[in-house]
């Protein structure tokens, strides 16, 4: 039920007003303002504390056609390697976008149902990207999947698998969408997970020796310090930074 | 001789003796800076991928260098062939089936070692 | 066993060097080695509106073993490192380097892991260019510039004896952290 709004934006991208849906979930809290910890701070901002909120599970109904996908892939999940409240661990609802959570030993079967059942052929995949959460314990990797369905009039969802940081498989859908063959590459060099099935997981963007995986919330910058005439500045992530 | 070719002749001799000065004089009159890139095969940066004869030439163009002379050897005796084969009569045309035959042998040891597949 | 480098220094010296420096600065081919922002800069040099032509050097050549300048155009990373020293390497002498824009010159913005710092780290460079990238007509100033400097490059005994005194003049000067300048 969309919420009667008096402003002229469109419905589906203002938050749900309060009550209507699930509060976000503080998922942690950042300190402070300035994030400089040499020199006095008379702002007075050294002390905040912002909490990071991340949108809850959505209810029902979701708005727009997200209903439908749902009910088609639940549905389209009968009778298959698993049932829609097996695979499907949350959806979220957020700013216009649905993003749907996967378990991921159930991945490739969600995957091969978006794209295969005729009312949902999600039948393009725009990418698959990493993201790190390291005080997320248990699910600190999340990958990510960009659906695009060309044939069902341009509809985009979102789904996003975890795993743990000391197992960290997921596996690959490389069979059901072979465009993201790469993606997955560049997933593996920048965070580590690994892509059970793929053909040849190696690094893309990095040399082929390169230690570690760059994006990850733990690996430094690696930058150098910078030599004036008379003066040196340091590194971008050692100055003093005002976020 | 009052030929109408003689300045010709001169800018053929000046052009041929410009070349000839320029490709024996420059390897005495210019330095040496050897370089082991400067040796290898150009592959876009990489190292070249190792093949034999010095590395610089593919291998598989023996096989084209092969199908070329097959047809053109043959194309050039079955052009005379088709103009007056009329009246040549049987015996031509036998002599000229098993020319064909022949060459065929050599086409089909290209075909097999895979020379008609550009990979 | 080259010539030019057995003859006295003198006045066939000096000639020699100054037919040499003609003949090599109206003459250079540029090699492509566009590799981001400052790479459309350099097309649009090639463009007729900057035009690079009007030295000759529109003839951008994609292979090494006909090119002179090695205008590097662009960030590089640490995977492209060594395929620009390749290419460096299989250019015939002489050579030169024009490094175009930040990140050619000191790694630019990107003050990281993935960015190598300057492209001196890998090849020697003649002429530094700053800029963001830089205009085509500061370009063609870094191309004019260059063009000066292959005039006046000594040669043979002249070579040897200005490498040495260029040197010397390193080793006697200031080193960059003890420059003050303004801060002093």
């Amino acid at each position: 039920m969309t919420p009667t709004v008096t402003s002229e934006e469109e419905p589906e991208n203002l938050p749900a007003p309060p009550g209507t849906s699930p509060e976000p979930v503080v998922m942690g809290a950042r300190q402070g303002m300035f994030g400089a910890s040499d020199g006095g701070d008379t702002s007075g901002y050294g002390g905040l504390v912002a909490p990071v909120l991340f949108p809850a599970a959505a209810v029902r109904p979701y708005g727009g056609y997200y209903d439908e996908i749902a009910d088609h892939l639940e549905r389209a999940l009968v009778g298959g390697s698993a049932s829609y409240s097996q695979a499907v661990e949350r959806v979220v609802v957020d700013r216009g976008e649905m993003t749907i959570f996967v378990a991921r030993k159930h991945l490739v079967a969600v995957a091969r149902a978006l794209r295969d059942d005729p009312s949902l052929r999600f039948d393009m995949c725009t990418g698959v990207s990493g993201v790190h959460y390291p005080h997320d314990a248990g699910r600190e990797l999340h990958a990510v999947y960009h659906l695009l369905s060309i044939t069902n009039g341009g509809r985009r969802i979102r789904l996003e698998v975890s795993c743990p940081d000391d197992d960290r498989h997921i596996p690959s859908v490389v069979g059901v969408y072979p465009a993201g063959d790469w993606h997955e590459r560049e997933t593996w060099d920048m965070f580590g997970i690994q892509f059970d099935g793929h053909p040849a997981l190696t690094r893309i963007l990095m040399p082929d020796d390169w230690p570690g995986h760059p994006q990850r919330k733990d690996y430094p910058l690696g930058g150098i310090p910078v030599e004036y005439k008379g003066a040196t500045i340091p590194p971008p992530d050692q100055r003093r930074n005002y976020s | 001789m009052t030929n109408q070719y003689v300045p010709l002749m001169f800018f053929a001799a000046i052009g041929l003796g410009f070349a000839a000065f320029s490709d024996f004089v420059s390897p005495f009159a210019g330095p040496k800076r050897y370089n082991r890139a400067k040796s290898d095969a150009y592959e876009c940066g990489i190292e070249p991928s190792p093949r034999a004869l010095g590395g610089k030439v593919p291998v598989k163009y023996y096989l084209t260098a092969m199908i070329f002379i097959i047809f053109d050897i043959e194309s050039v005796f079955l052009y005379p062939f088709a103009v007056a084969f009329t009246k040549l009569g049987v015996f031509a045309l036998v002599e000229m089936v098993l020319f064909i035959v022949t060459v065929f042998v050599a086409y089909a040891y290209v075909w097999r070692r895979g020379g008609l597949e550009w990979d | 066993m080259g010539i030019e480098e057995k003859v006295p220094a003198g006045f066939l010296l000096t000639t020699v060097e100054y037919l040499a420096g003609y003949m090599r600065m109206h003459s250079v081919w540029p090699a492509t080695f566009g590799l981001a922002c400052c790479a459309i800069e350099m097309m649009a040099v090639g463009t007729p509106d900057y035009d690079i032509s009007r030295f000759g050097m529109e003839r951008f050549s994609a292979t090494p073993r006909q090119a002179d300048l090695m205008i590097v155009a662009g960030r590089v990373s640490q995977k492209m490192a060594p395929i620009l020293r390749q290419v460096y390497d299989q250019m015939p002498e002489p050579k030169w380097v024009i490094s175009m824009g930040v990140c050619a010159s000191s790694g630019g913005m990107f003050n990281n892991y993935a960015i190598v710092q300057g492209v001196d780290h890998i090849v020697p460079v003649d002429i530094y260019l700053p800029g963001c990238p830089p205009r085509p007509e500061m370009l063609l100033h870094a191309i004019i510039a260059l063009h000066e400097q292959i005039q006046n490059t000594p040669v043979g005994v002249n070579r040897v004896a200005a490498a040495r005194a260029a040197e010397a003049a390193a080793m006697a000067a200031t080193p960059t952290h003890q420059m003050k300048g303004l801060l002093a």
